[in-house]
């Protein structure tokens, strides 16, 4: 007897020192300089098969292709004098922001043994009830999640509620004891979604995975994350939920959709979430390629704002001259509700300073505002963005002057919304459709005016307000 | 052909050299080219740095401690370490994107004909090492790429041991810290010392005591940027 657990003990203590790096890395795909191992202990996990080593880069038919990233262009792929190996060889740079792969170096895999994965029954502390649409929509989730259903498109209305609807679908899969992660394009949308997931599920631990995040990566079963993020996982999630995914850069990098695709199990679900499905996803729909639910009415039960289009063609004129654009100020005399906060989109970084000044002056001269605090812009490479739309949250902001980045993920509960030059080609039609969603997104103000000012229509422009009457009709609202 | 660092699409000039050799020059575009502030003007004769005076504050300090007087006789630099030239070094370097070497290489040998004309044919040329470890880590050395842009001189064996990096330290570390490289031969001619980035110059000082030990005449430094 104690003969035989002697020669059992070398191999617990192999599974003792297997553990610690399971509860963090388990399928995961990573370089070497990621595991902080060294090199005998590395090899005999190898040779243990916990470990499995790939080729990073490889050669096929003239063509060179990145494993890590799935990039197939040429272009971004360069040669380095490789002092490790001595040979001159291929190095990817399309994922060198997360790490170089080598050809001479392989994708380390760590197979997934579900050591750190555990049933957790009914973990959703969220108190509120779900609408009818909601429900329906939360409901399909969970079939196929049942029925191992590859895809599933949630289309749903711009202030819908979306994360409510997945809070059963994450309680089921968690109870399930199934990896779930949900990943989207922006980090703002993941700043937004991790608080909110840790108030629903507060006895689950969440990884909220996104380029400059403090908290660092624990292995959790739930895991909130930006696409970019997944490139470190493989054949990893049960449930994968993409949100927001028509938001740029996902639609624009062929690197998002590989990996998200390969952080999924092979018998997992992948559910889109989006307001504005772009064409591809449409015309699927249209074809029933893709299994989709519509969920036409916001939660409150008010039809979606339909943008008024105000054709001024002195805008660009007035800017050009630094003169105030008066089409803002005859809204704001003429508007219904003179409380509610007012949220004004421009095309450009340049556009959003230049016009600040110019409306601080004149609204302290008209007497709409009292000090210059209470009108703000913010962009994209502002450092205190965050600052500044949670100070606009809590309305000591009055104005907020925004490009793009604000179009969707975030809810002001009572705004104005004015999109000025609504011509220029950043507003496209989902740019358009989902910032008309941020206007009226409250019970208490369901209503909320949406001005479109352009110089010359679109068909952006046309074809959002044509797609926001016919969500509007299909949700039964006669217009 | 693309611009190395951002990608965007340069227009095609057709040269003698793409002509024959078919093959793309690898190049920052005007707008990426135009970040990096090429050192111009009035500088520190001694340690390139953009000033008012011939010898800056700087330089005094560093010549009247007896331990590091005429060490370094003289450094040249091509660009100011700004913004730009920070990002690509962190990409270049840290990152490990060895092609970006190649945007480079075009000033820094017209910075070199320009300072060093006179000097090099009586000179070696020496790249400053990489411990092993970091070599391994890096897979290239960052100065040994940039002398490949240079003349060809005899080799010197300068190697140097494992230590922190550099720019994870403060000043004061740095100036406290001992000398990590060695050479085993002996030196009878001039030396110019290449570098990626003149910071406090105490690498490159550790580097010249080395070389002055060993017999060397004189020693001079040339580095991408001037931190």
């Amino acid at each position: 007897m104690e003969n035989q657990s002697t020669k059992h003990s070398p191999h617990m203590l192999n599974r003792m020192n297997v553990h610690p790096l399971a509860e963090r890395f388990d399928s995961k795909l990573l370089l070497r300089h990621e595991i902080p191992l060294p090199n005998h202990t590395l090899q005999r996990l190898i040779s243990e098969k916990v470990i499995h080593t790939e080729q990073s880069i490889i050669r096929f038919r003239g063509r060179i292709k990145c494993m890590r990233c799935g990039n197939e262009n040429k272009k971004t792929f360069a040669h380095i004098p490789c002092a490790r190996c001595c040979k001159t060889h291929h190095y990817c740079r399309q994922c060198i922001e997360m790490g170089r792969v080598l050809t001479c170096e392989p994708l380390y895999y760590v197979k997934d043994l579900e050591r750190n994965v555990q049933r957790i029954p009914s973990a959703c502390q969220w108190q509120g009830k779900l609408t009818d649409a909601q429900q329906k929509a939360a409901d399909r989730i969970i079939e196929a999640i049942d029925k191992k259903e590859k895809e599933l498109l949630i289309w749903a209305v711009a202030g819908s509620g979306k994360t409510e609807v997945l809070f059963p679908s994450i309680e089921y899969a968690l109870a399930k004891g199934y990896r779930t992660c949900v990943a989207t394009p922006r980090a703002d949308v993941v700043r937004e979604l991790l608080p909110r997931l840790e108030e629903a599920f507060p006895r689950v631990l969440i990884d909220g995975l996104y380029g400059g995040a403090s908290k660092s990566e624990s292995g959790a079963q739930l895991v909130v994350a930006t696409t970019h993020q997944l490139i470190r996982f493989k054949h990893s999630f049960q449930l994968m939920i993409i949100d927001e995914i028509d938001a740029f850069p996902y639609t624009d990098d062929p690197m998002l959709p590989f990996v998200t695709k390969r952080a999924r199990k092979q018998s997992g679900t992948t559910v889109y979430l989006t307001a504005t499905p772009r064409k591809d996803l449409q015309k699927r729909v249209r074809r029933k390629q893709l299994p989709h639910i519509f969920i036409p009415v916001r939660y409150h039960n008010h039809p979606l704002p339909v943008p008024q289009l105000i054709s001024d063609y002195s805008l660009k004129k007035q800017l050009n001259k630094n003169d105030v654009p008066t089409v803002i100020f005859k809204f704001l005399h003429n508007r219904d509700v003179s409380s509610r906060q007012l949220l004004i989109f421009v095309p450009t970084i340049k556009m959003a300073e230049h016009l600040r000044p110019l409306l601080i002056k004149e609204c302290i001269r008209r007497k709409l505002i009292k000090n210059a605090d209470e009108i703000a812009s913010v962009h994209a490479e502002d450092e205190l963005r965050e600052q500044k739309v949670e100070r606009f949250r809590r309305k000591e902001i009055q104005l907020l002057i925004t490009t793009t980045i604000l179009e969707r993920g975030v809810t002001f509960p009572s705004v104005d919304v004015i999109v000025l030059c609504a011509d220029h080609v950043v507003f496209d039609e989902a740019a358009l459709v989902q910032i008309a969603g941020r206007a009226g997104r409250s019970v208490n103000d369901p209503k909320g005016h949406v001005l479109f000012v352009h110089s010359g229509r679109t068909h952006a422009l046309d074809e959002a307000v044509q797609s926001i009457k016919q969500m509007n009709r299909r949700g039964g609202f006669l217009l | 052909m693309t611009c190395l660092w951002c990608f965007e699409q340069l227009a095609n000039t057709i040269n003698w050299q793409s002509f024959f050799t078919l093959r793309e020059q690898n190049t920052f575009c005007d707008d990426c080219l135009h970040q990096l502030k090429r050192i111009e003007g009035d500088v520190c004769s001694r340690c390139f740095r953009e000033s008012t005076v011939n010898v800056c504050s700087d330089c005094h300090t560093w010549e009247k401690q007896r331990a590091w007087k005429d060490v370094l006789t003289k450094n040249v630099s091509v660009f100011h370490y700004n913004e730009m030239m920070k990002q690509m070094i962190a990409k270049w370097k840290y990152r490990g994107d060895y092609v970006l070497t190649e945007g480079f290489r075009h000033l820094f040998k017209k910075q070199f004909n320009e300072h060093f004309r006179d000097i090099w044919q009586k000179a070696y040329i020496v790249p400053i090492p990489l411990s092993d470890e970091r070599l391994e880590e890096r897979s290239f050395n960052q100065a040994q790429v940039l002398t490949q842009f240079l003349p060809r001189t005899k080799e010197i064996q300068l190697t140097r041991v494992h230590h922190e990096k550099q720019a994870k330290k403060t000043r004061h570390e740095r100036l406290t810290i001992k000398n990590p490289f060695i050479l085993r031969e002996k030196v009878n001619k001039p030396v110019i010392l290449v570098d990626d980035i003149y910071t406090t110059g105490i690498t490159l000082r550790y580097a010249a005591r080395t070389l002055k030990n060993a017999g060397c005449p004189a020693v001079y430094s040339f580095t991408l940027a001037r931190g």
